[in-house]
């Protein structure tokens, strides 16, 4: 790790003020950029904190929506959810060990989007709004590919507001060594249809699988996915497991959340 | 029943309270007055040519003190091998200079090429960076086979090969065995991987040396299984500093599963670069350094052979297997494939002709060495995928395939084909008693309830045998072995009857502090409290061996045993003298003397306090004091043994496979303390089914290393594992050491993964998925559903 300056405001306003230096960086719960600076591959000049600004912290339900601060931990969601969005919850207790989980916040694995991270399927999954310090930016258009978002330079999440599913579940499947996911579906029931997102699986980082939406949206079972297969083109290829493979799971996962569902 | 705290009693180990608390005093806790920092500039490309190095910049950066290169090395030696394998046609081994710091080449990544040493670590890093380092890449070899290719890139320049040893064991019985294998009812053959994997004991590898001026005194302070042999060879071959002037320290020390029994250049590094520097240097590994730095272990690749006649009865196996040496030969690497594997082909069974042919194969990746087994679970796995194999073959019971070819109780000793002498066992008993303990029986009904939840259960079956205690050292010798393999101790009784006891054996998890006293308490009678074990330092411990091949026990717990029967033989002498009596008819029991047949007695602290307060002592007969020193040299190798039980459920859907029940029936002979050979099963199996299904040390074409930390290099984790059954109750003691044990520290990790291999095959077979033969470790998700796929 190389020498940084460290400020903690208290504010979204001195936040974004601090990050107006293009050596500034937003530091939430660290549990990707900690590990990056250690490794000497991350060298910002100055680590803006976004845990000491009370307004970014909480899980609160507003009607159907479920709102939770950029700097809430997993561990509070997973907490605090329960009882108005348990899929979200249950997400929430399977990210990383305990460790991370009170450590690491929602905001950031957005900010991140690590195409193998478990909040950029729930926010895709439910069609939820990511909240910025300038506007509000719907999850079709917020992921844009692997660790690539829509947002700006300088530009810190500050909520992000879930509309809150008839029923959802994630189903995981871990990659044995970092426990991220290998493939996980996150699949959310509304009204209006159904919502499948999948991480872990693509190049492309966390996508909806269209066809698996318009065959639940007429038949919310694990049947109405028997004859859907998924295509390995542009999977991810790795020690862990072949593209086809991660193909495979995403049918396993899908049909898996949908049963968790009920 | 044991005495509360003497052989057989589960005494909790007394290291625990330290290590528990966060108060163990490891080597990256000692910090000396002025001690520097070092960090090393290691190779990010896998192979090659070193044109030039500026450290200019780096020298005039804040802090640095100097910045190393191997020019700064010209007087030291390489950093040498402990053993000379002699390959079939008589010669002697490839043995490339192995130097402390890169010498016109790199040859792995992670081969330290500069090494900085400044005021403070992160300065040391920093000016690190600043080193220009001009080198032309070369093509790597990754792949053994490629490695031996005509044409091949040369690891090492001034080698004719990167083949370090091509061995045949037994040479003159290649011509009978192939002849059996002619004459066969049946052949069964399985090609395999035995994976690469990285020891990564909890703490890394950390040395600190240091040198005082005015005496030439060196002081190395290391991460070490045993200390003793780094003074001997740093000392002798690298550093020339004679063994008086050099004391090596290896505190407590945080696991090491093999990987820290080698001397590495850091530690040369270091005892040197104090002189220089005539400050402390001191060098701590990173995680991520341990990956490219640490020795590895296994990665063989193997075919092996079996014939069998009509009434399948095992006349004969062959193998061929390729070794990976990495890039240069660590202290004990040409021994584990050859003398630590083929002379265990036997395994438990009678098969009367065996030839084992090793290439051993230089490689651009990082050195691979003994990791917890050592060469035995890389026979025992191919062999007994193979027995496995073969009764799949030949339709009939894995179980009883194994029991008609054991060597059977009443035929020990056994004298193998592979040279070794089993001098007990009885794999019948220990087979018997893990089924029973599976409840095997009862499999059926559960691998029914299984099929209704969709999911596939298996049951797997391995016998291990293995070699511990090593070594007659006139045998290792003629094996090519360049130390001997005995084991030392002393004795000394303090004055008021405390017993401080010096080994060379050195703990680091085995538990020694406890099981040592455990042994000394019981053959005196006193309480185990009274005695100390002292281990780990040079300069206070008599010439030690070390700790690996589950040896302590065996050779360092029968010096133990000795140097106590030498205080025995002398107390007794003393007390005599106080009771008026014969030596010869005094016996001692519960720590106190008395003479035969009479209500005359003396006890422990009376006897010791004469010792060194002689006003009643038998002074022109016997010298005051009571110290005694033994070494010890086994007249054999230990032979455990023992049946493995894996029962587990694959799902289908996703190729994952959950280890639901497992169960190890071991023979280790006598056992001392029960549960700390219960824990060290536990450890064993749980490296070994991490191996089996999690653990993978994987290159990439261009010798990068792809798992080179735990976001992909998979840990075994406590929930990757459920409860172990674990049994010693057969035992059939040593008969050639005192205390008639055999040693447990490598069993589970050596009898595991094929049991694990066999369930997982078990499972598809008995699923329809009969073209699936064999599937390399680890048996990843992906791969099981990837061979599901056909």
């Amino acid at each position: 790790m190389y020498n940084f300056d460290f400020v903690k405001p208290g504010s979204v306003a001195d936040a974004v003020a601090v990050l107006a230096d293009d050596d500034a960086q937003p530091l939430s719960g660290g549990q990707t950029l900690i590990p990056s600076m250690k490794a000497r591959l991350n060298a910002p000049g100055t680590l803006v904190s976004l845990t000491g600004i009370p307004d970014l912290v909480g899980v609160c339900r507003e009607s159907d929506t479920l709102v939770i601060g950029a700097a809430t931990t997993h561990a509070q969601v997973a907490r605090d959810a329960a009882g108005d969005f348990p899929g979200l919850a249950a997400l929430a207790g399977q990210i990383g060990d305990p460790a991370v989980r009170n450590r690491g916040t929602i905001g950031g694995s957005l900010a991140n989007n690590d195409p193998s991270a478990c909040y950029p399927a729930a926010a895709l999954g439910t069609g939820a709004t990511i909240v910025t310090d300038r506007r509000e930016i719907g999850a079709d258009d917020y992921f844009q590919g692997m660790f690539a978002t829509a947002l700006e330079e300088g530009e810190i999440i500050t909520s992000v507001r879930f509309p809150i599913p008839q029923a959802s579940a994630y189903a995981k499947f871990v990659q044995p060594a970092s426990r991220f996911a290998l493939t996980a579906a996150f699949v959310a029931r509304y009204a209006s249809g159904v919502r499948v997102a999948i991480t872990g699986a693509s190049e492309n980082g966390v996508f909806r699988w269209a066809e698996a939406e318009a065959a639940l949206s007429s038949n919310f079972s694990a049947d109405a996915l028997a004859s859907l297969g998924c295509s390995p083109h542009e999977m991810i290829a790795d020690l862990h497991g072949t593209a086809a493979y991660r193909a495979h799971l995403v049918g396993v996962m899908t049909r898996r959340a949908v049963t968790a569902a009920g | 029943m044991p005495k509360d705290d003497g052989i057989g009693a589960s005494v909790k180990r007394r290291e625990d309270t330290r290590f528990l608390t966060g108060n163990g005093k490891y080597t990256d806790d000692i910090n000396l007055r002025g001690q520097t920092y070092v960090h090393f500039l290691r190779s990010d490309i896998a192979h090659g040519r070193i044109k030039g190095i500026d450290s200019s910049a780096a020298e005039a950066m804040d802090g640095v003190l100097k910045v190393f290169t191997a020019a700064d090395f010209d007087s030291a030696g390489g950093i040498p091998c402990g053993w000379q394998v002699t390959d079939k046609h008589g010669q002697p081994m490839q043995e490339p200079k192995h130097p402390i710091l890169a010498e016109g080449k790199v040859r792995h990544v992670g081969d330290p090429i500069c090494a900085v040493v400044a005021e403070t670590y992160a300065q040391a890093r920093d000016a690190a960076e600043a080193i220009e380092v001009d080198i032309e890449e070369l093509d790597p070899v990754v792949d053994m086979k490629a490695a031996l290719a005509d044409g091949a890139p040369l690891v090492h320049d001034d080698l004719t090969s990167n083949l370090c040893y091509d061995w045949g064991f037994v040479e003159e019985n290649k011509d009978a065995v192939n002849a059996a294998f002619d004459s066969a009812a049946h052949v069964v053959s399985l090609e395999l991987t035995n994976n690469r994997l990285v020891a990564n004991p909890m703490e890394p590898r950390v040395a600190v040396g240091d040198y005082d001026p005015w005496g030439d005194n060196h002081t190395l302070y290391t991460t070490s299984q045993n200390p003793h042999v780094i003074r001997l060879l740093m000392g002798a071959f690298v550093l020339n500093i004679p063994e008086h002037k050099l004391r090596v320290v290896a505190p407590d020390v945080g696991g090491g599963f093999g990987s820290k029994i080698y001397h590495y250049a850091e530690e040369a590094f270091c005892t040197y670069a104090a002189k220089v520097l005539k400050r402390p240097v001191k060098w701590t590994s990173s995680r991520s350094e341990a990956f490219i730095s640490d020795a590895h272990g296994r990665d063989h690749k193997t075919k092996i052979e079996l014939a069998l006649d009509a009434d399948h009865n095992f006349t004969a196996l062959r193998t061929e297997t390729y070794a990976n040496m990495g890039a240069y030969l660590s202290t004990f690497a040409p021994s584990i494939p050859t003398w630590l594997h083929g002379t265990l082909m036997a395994g438990n069974y009678k098969t009367p002709l065996i030839y084992v042919n090793v290439k051993a194969v230089f490689t651009n990746t990082v050195p691979v060495d003994a990791y917890r087994g050592a060469g035995r679970p890389e026979a025992t796995f191919q062999l007994e995928r193979l027995v496995d194999k073969a009764a799949r073959e030949l339709g009939v019971d894995p179980i009883e395939l194994r029991r008609q070819n054991f060597i059977k109780p009443e035929e020990f000793p056994y004298q193998t084909p592979v040279a070794v002498v089993y001098d007990t066992g009885n794999y019948h008993a220990t087979m018997d008693k893990m089924l029973e303990l599976a409840d095997y029986a009862g499999f059926e009904a559960r691998r029914a309830e299984s099929a209704k939840n969709g999911k596939l259960r298996g049951f797997g079956i391995a016998h291990y045998i293995e070699a511990c205690g090593i070594a007659p050292s006139n045998l290792v010798g003629q094996l090519g072995a360049r130390a001997g393999l005995y084991e030392s101790a002393s004795v000394r009784v303090n004055a008021t009857g405390s017993i401080s006891v010096y080994t060379g054996s050195h703990s680091h998890g085995q538990g020694h502090e406890t099981t040592f006293a455990q042994v000394v308490a019981d053959m005196i009678g006193v309480d185990a409290n009274s005695i100390e074990i002292h281990h780990g330092d040079t300069s206070n411990t008599p010439m030690g061996m070390g700790t690996y091949g589950s040896r302590s026990l065996a050779v360092g717990g029968s010096a133990i045993v000795k140097a106590t029967n030498k205080i025995i033989d002398k107390a007794k002498k003393i007390a005599a003298h106080l009771l008026e009596a014969a030596p010869e008819d005094i016996e001692l029991k519960d720590g106190k003397f008395s003479v035969a047949g009479t209500d005359k007695s003396v006890d422990w602290s009376g006897v010791t306090l004469a010792a060194y307060v002689p006003h009643n002592y038998p002074l022109e007969e016997l010298e005051p004091g009571l110290e005694e020193t033994a070494f010890y040299d086994p007249s054999n190798f230990t032979y455990p043994s023992g049946a493995y039980g894996c029962e587990i459920e694959l799902d289908p859907d996703t190729g994952k496979i959950d280890i639901l029940r497992f169960i190890a029936a071991d023979d280790f002979g006598n056992i001392v303390n029960p549960m700390i050979v219960e824990g060290q099963v536990h450890g064993g199996l749980a490296q070994g089914i991490g191996q089996a299904l999690l653990e993978n040390c994987v290159y990439d074409d261009q010798g990068q290393l792809l798992s080179g930390s735990y976001m992909d290099y998979t840990m075994p984790r406590a929930d990757d594992m459920r409860g172990f059954t674990v049994d010693h109750s057969c035992v059939t003691p040593c008969t050639h050491n005192p205390l008639g044990v055999k040693g447990c520290g490598e069993a589970g990790a050596i009898g595991s993964p094929p049991a694990v291999v066999n369930a997982a095959i078990d499972a598809l077979h008995r699923a329809g998925h009969t073209q699936i033969t064999h599937i390399d470790m680890p048996l990843t998700p992906s791969r099981v559903w990837a061979a599901m796929q056909g």
